[in-house]
């Protein structure tokens, strides 16, 4: 999506013509009657609920089904398959009897459903638990993400002059490295040697590490958009009007302009909450974005590259569920950019 | 500069007349060229420096010390033989005196003959290149220490050369019964007097060797052909080779090079078939799979100088807490590792097998005694406490650090692990400034006596805070432990049973105060191409490539 769509979105209060006959509706309630009709929308909305309750159910599901502990290596524990007690890792029996597989995927609602990991844990327990962390930080890297860059875009957008050159050249700068190397350096950074902020210390350890990484390397990508957008309101008449009465800027920022970006925002919280996912899920890969025995889909992906010849499922379940939810989170974000659009061609009645 | 472009310009010269003087054996199954394997390149070829097993593996085909290592499988690789020495020298001066006759008519690859001269000159130059070793090995030799000391003016008087006589003569700060052992390692490889006093990097030097380094870019790999120079003097020693050329490439990972190897685009694969394929190579190509036991073991080094290890019944709680049987499986399976608790391997002098961390403590691990390791941590009063767990970000370093921290966790640790580049992990692990409370490494035999074992890795000597060479990971230094392991290296010249028998006392005292928790004793798997013929294993070299056939 790009700027230009974005900034069609109209001032806040503006209200849709009504058809002879009809009241007139607003502009948010306008949006959310589009989007009860559009029906894409409706099932992305089913598919990430139903992912969310899912992952909310792991302890339930670790409790209740597997009776064991997903985040425990079980190296040398049993399973009953069949009313048969069995290894959790299997002793090659061919040939030389050289290598252990973990047990594959059960394909019944129970314990190992979809197998073990080479650390003889439940692959849909760890699933489970795993999509609560990469839900939790996609989620809580969007909130980051977008409150610092509506922050930067409204004040480089109003004040103008140098203050905007500053904050230009500084999201420019970090707009220039590449997304992933950038988050990879601070990662190894701040997993190594822990975040300090004031008295507060963040250890290596920490969900918020990936958290604030994640959030801050997209910064850019929301606040130029937002800050273009600050610009072309800058001068409308009802911002002069506002000036003329004597609003005071903060006023002006957060009664007038900001209003006026929140759709923007809100189509884009979908869509970067996607693609924090998506990066969450590559730091994990390469082991430095949450740190064992914590689980997120990107470790388990990671856990499965090795056993991809024999057990292939560790990796993809964790692939299908990133796969599904990235998917909908998108189709999601579309359709309420569909929305909040007055020029869009799909219309009620 | 100046010294590579003449080597080369002599090297090219002698190669001429060379061809003509000595040719290869030719038929049968010389020649063709042996393509090997590896993820990455190993660092500096100067065998001065080089302490890794890769290359370890290549130096002796290169390189000839004044004694060395049979070339053979079995037990006789452990055989040490004359090999630039015309016999193995009787000490004398009560074991402080070794008086080497230097063979006649050997010539480096460059064309220059072997002279005693070389001998002293590649003795200096180990302290000049600062040697990893020179400051636990060789400096036994007179004016070893003060070499250690100020090695860029170093000079080594207990190294007397007799160009004339063809003789050199070693000095012994005290006898020392692994000194052959130490000579006939690749530190001990002799490099023509001239040689630049500095790590030379990828610039190949000059050696005595059936084959010599043509090429090598650590990028892409290297090439190593037949030294023109050199003719047979001893098959034990160095033999002719079969391959006519041997190239070593660097890059693939270890689940392609198993990809490759099957296809037959290399003959050996460096890193271990990755666990995920073990069966299905197992299964579809047994006859190109060779599993061979090794003098070395795996263990977890704990610091007893930091908390929480620092306490001795933590450090036990963690030997009685972990599955050994479990770590084995992480390995590999029973097949290729066998549990253990001490530091000794099977096969080594002095080795009585001993096993106090166990359910039912004897000579043989059978489970865990998790009830046990419990009361110890709460004793130890160290529940509660953070630890990270050091190890490799590959396999099977990194299931074995998961599974580390998993037990720490169930002990009442805040266990977290920290997985690092192979290339860094081992001077990590040494260096005090980076405070690792616990790490998983390993210790492979450099020659196969006990103290390389018990001396190298737990003596006080060897505990160097600070810097990256405290191979004594854990900093454990007991005086009467070092006093033990002293009496044996003194037995041991004159009576080996009696010393075996101190050094089995030293392994089970050092097992006891568990700075370390040994997990198990590694086999190792080759797996070969189909047309590489006459695979021979030495337990002190590994895979012998120049013995291969591809012919």
């Amino acid at each position: 999506m790009s700027a230009s769509d974005l900034l069609a979105a109209p001032p806040a209060g503006w209200d849709e013509p009504a058809l002879p006959g009809e009241p007139a509706q607003g502009y948010w309630s306008s949006a959310f009657a589009k989007l009860r009709h559009d029906r894409s929308a409706i099932v992305c909305v089913l598919v990430l609920v139903a992912v969310v309750v899912a992952c909310m159910a792991a302890p339930l599901y670790a409790r209740y089904v597997l009776r064991g502990d997903p985040f425990q290596s079980n190296v040398s524990g049993t399973t009953m398959v069949g009313g048969k007690e069995v290894a959790v890792l299997q002793q090659a029996t061919n040939g030389l009897g050289l290598g252990l597989t973990p047990i594959g995927p059960q394909w019944r609602f129970g314990p190992y459903m979809l197998g073990a990991d080479s650390q003889g844990r439940d692959v849909a327990a760890r699933l489970l638990y795993g999509g609560q962390n990469s839900l939790l930080i996609g989620g809580v890297a969007t909130l980051i993400c977008l409150t610092l860059a509506a922050c930067t875009g409204l004040v480089a957008g109003f004040a103008g002059g140098v203050i905007d050159r500053i904050i230009s050249i500084f999201l420019d700068v970090l707009w220039a490295f590449p997304i992933y190397l950038l988050a990879i350096s601070l990662s190894i950074v701040l997993i190594n040697e822990s975040l300090h902020i004031g008295p507060i210390t963040i250890g290596g350890n920490s969900l918020a590490v990936p958290m604030i990484i994640i959030g801050l390397v997209y910064v850019p990508y929301v606040a130029r958009p937002v800050r273009g957008q600050v610009l072309s309101l800058r001068h409308s008449e009802f911002i002069l009007a506002a000036e003329g009465i004597g609003a005071s800027p903060v006023r002006i920022l957060w009664r007038e302009i900001f209003p006026n970006v929140f759709s923007t925002l809100v189509v884009f919280a979908p869509l970067m909450m996607a693609l924090n996912i998506l990066t969450e899920a590559a730091l994990s890969f390469l082991s430095i974005g949450v740190q064992p025995p914590a689980a997120s889909w990107g470790t388990i992906i990671h856990d499965g590259d090795g056993l991809i010849y024999t057990r292939p499922w560790v990796a993809i379940a964790p692939g299908i569920a990133i796969v599904i939810t990235v998917l909908a989170l998108n189709i999601l974000g579309d359709s309420l950019r569909d929305a909040l659009d007055p020029r869009a061609k799909v219309r009620l009645h | 500069m100046r010294w590579n472009r003449s080597l080369l310009g002599t090297a090219a010269a002698s190669l001429l007349l060379a061809a003509q003087a000595q040719a290869a054996p030719t038929g049968g199954h010389y020649g063709g060229t042996l393509k090997l394997v590896a993820a990455a390149a190993e660092g500096t070829a100067d065998p001065g420096v080089n302490y890794t097993l890769k290359y370890w593996q290549l130096f002796p085909m290169i390189y000839d010390g004044l004694v060395t290592f049979e070339k053979a499988g079995g037990k006789a690789a452990f055989n040490i033989i004359p090999d630039l020495a015309t016999s193995l020298p009787t000490p004398t001066d009560g074991g402080k005196t070794y008086v080497f006759h230097l063979r006649k008519g050997i010539k480096f690859s460059n064309g220059k003959e072997v002279m005693p001269s070389d001998v002293a000159y590649t003795f200096t130059r180990l302290f000049k290149v600062l040697n990893p070793n020179a400051g636990t090995w060789y400096n036994v030799i007179v004016g070893g220490d003060a070499c250690v000391k100020t090695p860029k003016t170093c000079v080594l008087p207990g190294v007397v050369a007799d160009d004339k006589a063809g003789t050199v003569t070693f000095h012994l700060v005290h006898p020392d019964s692994e000194f052959l052992d130490q000579l006939a390692v690749p530190f001990g490889s002799i490099v023509p007097a001239g040689t630049p006093e500095k790590d030379m990097g990828t610039t190949p030097i000059p050696g005595t060797g059936a084959y010599m380094i043509k090429s090598y870019d650590p990028n892409k790999g290297m090439v190593m052909v037949r030294n023109p120079h050199f003719k047979q003097w001893d098959a034990k020693a160095q033999p002719w080779g079969y391959p006519n050329e041997i190239t070593y490439t660097f890059g693939p990972t270890a689940t392609a090079q198993t990809t490759a190897v099957e296809n037959g685009q290399y003959d050996w694969m460096f890193e271990l078939i990755p666990s995920d394929r073990l069966n299905e190579v197992a299964t579809k190509y047994p006859h190109q799979i060779h599993v061979s036991p090794l003098l070395a073991y795996w263990y977890l080094e704990m610091n007893v100088n930091m908390k929480p290890f620092s306490n001795l019944d933590a450090r036990l709680a963690v030997n009685y807490a972990i599955d050994r049987g479990a770590m084995v499986k992480l390995y590999g399976g029973p097949v290729l590792a066998t549990p253990s608790c001490q530091v000794l391997p099977p096969g080594m002098p002095g080795y009585q097998p001993y096993c106090p961390f166990t359910k039912n403590p004897g000579t043989k691990w059978s489970a865990p005694d998790m009830a046990k390791a419990k009361a110890l941590m709460a004793k130890s009063g160290m529940i509660g406490q953070k630890v990270t767990v050091i190890t490799q970000n590959v396999e099977p370093y990194s299931g074995l650090g998961d599974y580390v921290q998993s037990v720490l966790n169930q002990l009442g640790f805040k266990a977290s692990v920290k997985k690092i580049s192979p290339d860094i992990e081992f001077t990590y692990l040494q260096n005090t400034k980076n405070k690792v409370q616990i790490g998983v490494t390993d210790w492979y035999q450099d020659y196969p006596a006990p103290s390389d074992f018990l001396n190298v890795l737990y003596s006080c000597a060897n505990f160097h805070p600070g810097s990256d060479t405290s191979i004594n990971m854990p900093g454990f230094c007991d005086k009467s432990i070092d006093a033990m392991m002293q009496k044996a290296m003194t037995v041991s010249l004159t009576n080996l049973a009696a010393a075996d028998k101190i050094w089995a006392a030293v392994d089970r005292k050092v097992t006891d105060l568990a700075s370390t928790a040994t997990m198990f004793n590694p086999k190792h798997v080759d797996f070969t191409s189909k047309r590489l013929g006459n695979f021979v294993f030495s337990g002190q070299i590994q895979f012998l490539p120049d013995l291969a056939w591809v012919k």
